[in-house]
């Protein structure tokens, strides 16, 4: 006699992008029911929640612009960080290369001397500069020492971090800012413009939404993206090719560490106009963005999709601080539970699992 | 039933579906107590599956397997080995950083409590090391051992946990000539001693030189079970391939061109920064192929990266067609439109998430016509697949498949559609047929040869002596990164070939 198993798990060759679609989707979703368990321990009902979240970040035209604020520097890292992703450097810095694009731009800002035309101008720039520098850092001792890009890039976050700390205290500090920690505020010229009335400084979206499409096409059309995926997929068979892959990891760092750069640009010029405390300027988007690049599986088209849907979940995390008195932090929560699942998820992409119908 | 004494173990009616394949469709099998017994099949053919089963890595989707004529159910590997079923697979299971002894004893509940009782494991690895001959020093560190040695320890592994049963998958895959022999012996002593032993190849050498009996499959089926004794290799191969196999390749007398290639005094150093290449100098013309034969670990993996510019040297020159290329970067090496078809193909050779298209692309991707500027031309690297597909007969839906689905043979089709698309006038060729199933090996030999034809140089770097004998037209014999001589392959004896390979110097001039 033999027993028949009710199921079995069996290789699967290549998941087809509905498939990853559905798990991707199935892995948010079994992230809300485990949040949802959070949210009864503080003693609200989720179902409430959830629609406290979903009405105050898409339910009004503040909400609809807010959660577009927010995915703005999302975009940005976001985009930067499937291509590092794609050649397999894990850059985990996206937030310090952020707060030392924040820094650039705020140097230029207040101390250049730069004709107004040129100011704006010169910021973006700079803050690519700064950003894509803190990225280079890691990269080059990846390439030349073989030092782990995850651990680089991770510390190089705190001594950006403390570098804008420093910079409030001491030497940036602004006469006119009352004993604040902020630097003086940009001359107007210095201060990105925004649709009337809302936060979202659209010089920045249309910036992403544009970098978001060159990515695209220069991965899958181009001879850098094609060797970015040759690295990424198999660094052997790119060393073989004579790929090189010091010129690869630098110029997808650039490219990271640059985009993230420009995230701290939009965030300073054109939400708060000065420089202030880096838990200020960045709310952890660096972080957040992690999340946002892997569920776009790598996808710089789709990151345009997932940076929304953080937008969303961002602007829910004010909404529950301000309608049900919960902390903040739930929303880190949250993130963690949806790139856990997520992570978790890609067995299903890997495995299949057959029902045995035969009794 | 049968008969409980005759049959150690039996399976039947097995059968095993995977994906868009049926591995295993109905086998019927029995293995007798204290026989060597093969497992012969190409490729694909669905001999590792079944062992796969019986040591409980798969699930049979239909059929039983008997233990002494009653019906067991193996879950995993753990129920295997409580049966005494043991395995030993083809890439070891083994930790690097861990010693022999505590390799051994991994996964086992050994010792009191969380301590390891160091003295009794040891006791107990020495007895069956000595009983078996299989001596190796419990203390030293897996990645210290040859790959012969590591191979040893697998099967101590089995032992310590008192296998009778002991499945081996192409476990000559990786050894050296010598230890090969070696193995063979052990295997013997081990049937000797009661064990019963599955052995799962593909060469019919082996078959011969080892096995009692052997069972040939061929897409899934068990098509024969015969006596050794009562077989030749003829014969096999045809049940094996399902038709008549040419042994013996037809050759053109060479027709030598102008020298292609000249190296002189080589060094170099191996990975771990010890001397691989000691002063080695030789020359290739075109039209010819000269073979390179030696044990593994010769310095011959690291003679084909020095002159792929995936080595730097230490000293000595490269001229290629008179032109100097020592030390050129792998890039500019392929830009001299010189060919290298890797040891390693999976690891090497192609980019398995990539598809067909992709991977055929993968050195000219920079040149026209396949990119214009900064761009990829999809439509030129399209028609380049789909040539390459024809030409080289390379199975397959269509050109976007990844490559990683492919079969070896096709998979080694696709580096040689990629390498010799060009006309390279140097081929570098490094185990071109390893893992290859007969038909493949046989495309594979042909395509070199039709290269040879063309007035190619070709570097063949082989392990396997049958190959290097049958396809060289010199052979360049090597031990300790030193070359021992060079040889017409007319009047090549392998004798002293082997002579040569274990550190025997030619008789009179070297050249």
């Amino acid at each position: 006699m033999k027993k028949n198993l009710l199921f079995k798990i069996e290789r699967r060759p290549i998941a087809s992008g509905s498939l990853i679609f559905i798990v991707s989707l199935i892995a948010i979703v079994v992230a809300l029911v485990v949040a949802g368990i959070f949210f009864r321990i503080y003693g609200v009902s989720p179902i409430r929640a959830y629609q406290l979240i979903l009405r105050g970040s898409l339910g009004s035209r503040f909400g609809i612009t807010e959660t577009i604020r927010r995915a703005i520097p999302l975009l940005l890292c976001g985009v930067g960080l499937t291509i590092a992703f794609r050649a397999l450097f894990w850059n985990i810095g996206a937030e310090g290369q952020l707060l030392m694009g924040a820094v650039g731009a705020a140097g230029i800002a207040l101390f250049s001397g730069l004709p107004d035309p040129l100011l704006l101008p010169a910021m973006f720039i700079g803050g690519f500069l700064f950003g894509a520098a803190w990225g280079l850092i890691p990269a080059f001792l990846k390439v030349k020492m073989g030092l782990n890009d995850v651990i680089t890039t991770l510390m190089m976050n705190y001594i950006a971090l403390y570098i804008v700390e420093w910079l409030i205290h001491g030497p940036w500090k602004g006469p006119s800012m009352r004993g604040f920690a902020y630097t003086d505020t940009f001359p107007q010229a210095a201060r990105l413009p925004s649709i009337y009335g809302t936060r979202i400084h659209w010089p920045t979206l249309i910036l992403g939404i544009l970098l978001a499409v060159l990515m695209y096409i220069m991965v899958t059309k181009t001879r850098s993206g094609f060797e970015i995926r040759v690295i990424g997929e198999n660094p052997d068979a790119a060393r073989f090719a004579g790929i090189s892959q010091m010129k690869t990891t630098l110029m997808v760092m650039l490219i990271s560490g640059g985009f993230a750069g420009l995230a701290g640009v939009g965030e300073v010029a054109g939400i708060h106009m000065r420089l202030l405390g880096p838990n200020h300027i960045s709310m952890g988007y660096g972080y957040t963005a992690i999340i946002v690049a892997w569920l776009a599986r790598r996808n710089p088209l789709a990151v345009i999709i997932t940076s929304l849907l953080f937008g969303v979940i961002m602007t829910g995390g004010d909404v529950i601080k301000v309608s049900l008195g919960l902390p903040f932090q739930m929303i880190n929560v949250f993130n963690g539970l949806i790139l856990f699942f997520l992570i978790g998820s890609e067995i299903l992409l890997r495995y299949k699992i057959s029902f045995n119908s035969r009794r | 039933m049968g008969n409980l004494e005759s049959y150690t173990i039996e399976l039947r009616g097995i059968v095993k579906r995977f994906p868009g394949v049926v591995a295993n469709n109905g086998i019927n099998l029995k293995i007798c107590r204290g026989e060597i017994h093969c497992l012969l099949g190409e490729n694909g053919a669905g001999k590792t599956t079944l062992m796969r089963i019986l040591y409980g890595l798969y699930q049979p989707d239909e059929g039983d397997i008997l233990l002494n004529g009653q019906s067991i159910k193996i879950n995993s590997p753990r129920t295997a080995i409580s049966y005494h079923i043991g395995m030993v697979h083809q890439h070891f299971r083994l930790v690097p950083t861990l010693s022999v002894e505590e390799n051994i004893v991994l996964g086992l509940d050994e010792g009191t409590g969380p301590f390891m009782n160091s003295r009794k494991t040891r006791k107990k690895i020495s007895m069956i090391a000595e009983k078996y001959g299989l001596l190796v020093d419990p203390g030293a560190k897996i990645w210290q051992l040859a790959v012969g040695q590591q191979q040893r320890v697998e099967i101590l592994k089995a032992l310590y946990r008192e296998v009778d049963i002991l499945i081996m998958d192409e476990p000559t895959s990786v050894l050296t000539p010598q230890e090969v022999d070696q193995l063979f012996t052990t295997l013997r002593t081990l049937v000797d001693n009661g064990l019963t032993i599955i052995f799962i190849t593909h060469k019919l050498d082996e078959v011969m030189q080892v096995s009692d009996k052997v069972s040939v499959l061929r897409k899934g089926k068990i098509i024969s079970t015969l006596s050794t004794s009562e077989t030749n290799k003829p014969d096999l191969a045809r049940l094996m391939v399902g038709r008549d196999i040419v042994f013996r390749l037809q050759k053109s007398p060479v027709q030598r061109s102008e020298k292609l290639l000249e190296v002189n005094d080589l060094h170099a150093l191996n990975d771990r920064g010890l001397p691989a290449l000691r002063g080695v100098s030789f020359e290739i013309f075109g039209g010819e192929i000269l073979g390179v034969a030696g044990v593994s670990g010769n310095g011959q993996y690291e003679l084909a990266e020095v002159l792929t510019g995936l080595r730097k040297l230490t000293h000595g020159k490269i001229f290629f067609s008179k032109k100097e290329i020592t030390n050129c970067s792998v890039r500019e090496i392929n830009d001299c439109n010189i060919a290298h078809i890797p040891a390693e193909r999976i690891r090497m050779g192609i980019v398995p998430a990539l598809s067909i298209r992709e991977n055929l692309i993968l050195k000219k991707y920079r040149r026209p016509p396949y990119c214009r500027r900064e761009f990829l031309e999809r439509q030129k690297i399209e028609q380049n697949a789909h040539c390459a597909i024809k030409d080289y007969q390379i199975a397959a839906p269509n050109c976007e498949t990844a490559a990683k689905l492919l079969s070896g043979g096709n998979i080694q089709k696709v580096v040689l559609a990629r390498e010799l698309s060009e006309n390279p006038s140097l081929i570098i060729a490094v185990h071109p047929t390893y893992g290859l199933d007969i038909g493949a090996t046989e495309q594979v030999r042909q395509i070199l040869l039709a290269q040879r034809e063309r007035s190619a140089a070709i570097l063949l770097i082989s392990e396997d002596l049958d190959e290097i004998m049958t396809m060289s037209d010199r052979i360049l014999v090597m031990c300790h990164g030193e070359v021992m001589g060079i040889i017409d392959a007319e009047n090549a004896d392998i004798e002293e070939i082997g002579l040569m390979m274990a550190g025997t110097r030619q008789e009179g001039e070297v050249k």
